[in-house]
């Protein structure tokens, strides 16, 4: 089969629909629910970060595995290269955010005098919250775009300058991500609890970023191949896309925990705030988060055949999708809505909505480039991996 | 008496072909001595999945049980002592002992059954082949007997494979 995709009529109404399903749903759900203004904003916030994680991964895949001259990935390179492309849309919906402030962040209030708020009040208001979304997206979008370019110039020039250039673009991004994925958790989620702060956060959202990222990728691997394409993707690699998800869903657990455990054992009030709420208010939700993102991955991810299935990959994948998606929902719920949030017709046309706009974005993407990246030095090793 | 032919080597992806090529040929392989394990190794030689995994798995759920079973028992029946405030049945601080008693059994568990298995356990016998094993040389071990009348093409394979040395033992039994 030929290496490259075709974002298929068929494909693109099912997309399509899958939007409209979600703008139907929303119209329904509005009407029935009558949900606030608040519930509204808070939706598109919950929904703007699980697909800017997704389309964040792309980057943080290609540059992790450039600058550990890792070979195996090269033949999965144009995944996520595709998922980036999402990256400037994902950007507009978050400055729309500007006209949801209020409703979102209780510190861009203003004339509160809560001492806490005051305190940080130098990093935690409107100007600087956005001059940081700026220079987040700017430097994203920015690496990520020369990250393809470099990609598909290598495609057209074999040459091994860029190879270097990409090793050396890669190196930027991962540490210019290191410090924006850390702030910009701080920034758009942690904040919203203001008066609770947590050290392990940034890294917490970072590793549900990773696993939201894996499972997306391994869902596209799993579409793509039983289209016909990417017929050189083996066992060998899912296996590894499988490592990735079962180690990392154990790594999120362990933070998750410690987070928690620390709070819990020290008992300051202040602290404890935060997941009060969460444990009385939401306890099926806060226990079914661990148990679709922990327990289920760990033991159906567990033997060496498991992750060499890509039909039972792919079932976990999406099993770890959904957790995450509710995880990102309890760490931002509680703070803006409160007791009375509820998972209806309006959550589920959100994330229809915006699924359906994803896909349609990182199909076109896809269709943009060769499946192969055929020039790159690793490839052949990436052809005869075997773990 | 029996005939073995022992070859060196001195890289283990040309032990690797050899094996290979061997195996191609019908040509059944006694043992391979190595330093560290050989990837890729265990098809060829047609070793059955090991077990080791599973005895992990169990050891480990054991492991997990004894460390949740016994911190319960001791903190609210036999020793209840208000630490820091919590309940006596305070589940999060149970689980980092779990957690580290289930990869202490599993540890145990495996190590144990693989000593018990390779007959490495205490008190066994000292039989080293060659002590160039032990640090930097790969060997194959063919019986020639059980290879029927095919001494040169056995020989042959191997020093394709720049099999270091070929000796040729006569071992009573």
């Amino acid at each position: 089969m030929d290496n490259n995709y075709t974002f298929t009529r068929k494909t693109q109404y099912w997309v399509m629909s899958i939007a409209g399903l979600g703008i139907l749903l929303l119209i329904v759900g509005y009407f029935i629910n009558s949900p606030s203004r608040q519930e509204l904003w808070t939706n598109i916030l919950i929904n703007n970060l699980y697909f800017l994680f997704i389309a964040l991964f792309g980057g943080v895949f290609q540059a992790l595995h450039k600058i550990a001259y890792s070979g195996w990935h090269t033949a999965l390179q144009r995944i996520p290269e595709a998922l980036t492309s999402f990256l400037p849309i994902a950007a507009v919906l978050m400055f729309v955010l500007y006209f949801g402030m209020h409703d979102l962040y209780h510190w861009s209030h203003e004339g509160l005098h809560d001492p806490i708020l005051e305190g940080k009040a130098a990093y935690l208001n409107i100007p600087f919250f956005f001059i940081r979304m700026t220079v987040y997206f700017l430097g994203w979008i920015g690496l990520t775009y020369l990250l393809r370019k470099n990609s598909l110039h290598q495609d057209a020039f074999a040459d091994m300058k860029y190879y270097k250039r990409g090793k050396f673009l890669a190196a930027i991004f991962m540490v210019f991500f290191a410090i924006s994925s850390s702030t910009m958790s701080w920034d758009w989620i942690m904040s919203i609890d203001a008066h609770w702060f947590s050290t392990l956060f940034g890294w917490f959202v970072f590793i549900g970023l990773f696993e939201i990222g894996i499972a997306t990728i391994i869902l596209m691997i799993s579409f793509l191949k039983k289209k016909g394409y990417l017929e050189f993707i083996n066992k060998e690699h899912i296996h590894d896309m499988g490592k990735y998800l079962f180690a990392f869903s154990i790594f999120w657990m362990y933070l998750w925990f410690s987070q928690y455990l620390l709070i819990w054992y020290s008992h300051i009030p202040e602290e404890t705030a935060y997941f009060a709420p969460r444990l009385h208010d939401f306890t099926i939700l806060f226990f079914t988060v661990l148990v679709l993102n922990f327990v289920i991955p760990f033991l159906g991810l567990m033997t060496r055949n498991s992750k060499r299935n890509l039909n039972w990959l792919t079932v976990m994948a999406i099993v770890v999708l959904c957790g995450q998606w509710l995880n990102i929902y309890m760490l931002v719920i509680p703070g803006t809505i409160g007791k009375t949030a509820q998972i209806g017709l309006v959550e589920i046309g959100f994330v229809c909505l915006y699924l359906g706009g994803f896909l349609y974005v990182v199909f076109s993407s896809l269709a943009k480039a060769p499946l192969l990246s055929k020039n790159d030095p690793l490839l052949e090793e990436s052809f005869h991996y075997e773990t | 008496m029996r005939r073995y032919i022992s070859a060196y080597f001195e890289d283990e992806e040309n032990l690797l072909r050899a094996a290979k090529d061997l195996k191609n040929n019908n040509i059944s392989i006694q043992d391979v001595l190595s330093p560290f394990p050989i990837h890729g190794l265990d098809p060829i030689l047609g070793f059955k999945k090991s077990l080791i995994p599973t005895v992990g798995f169990i050891s480990g759920a054991i492991g997990t049980i004894v460390a949740f079973g016994f911190q319960t028992w001791a903190f609210t029946v036999d020793y209840p002592l208000f630490i820091g405030g919590k309940p006596h049945f305070s589940i999060p601080s149970f689980i980092p002992i779990t957690f580290e008693l289930t990869v202490l059994f599993a540890a145990f568990g495996m190590v144990t059954a693989f000593l018990v298995r390779s007959k490495l356990g205490p008190g066994a016998k000292k039989t080293i082949h060659d002590e160039r094993i032990t640090d930097d040389h790969f060997v194959i071990i063919v019986d020639l007997e059980e290879s029927g009348s095919q001494d040169g093409m056995v020989e042959e394979i191997l020093l394709k494979e720049m099999a270091q040395e070929i000796q040729v033992k006569e071992i009573e039994l």
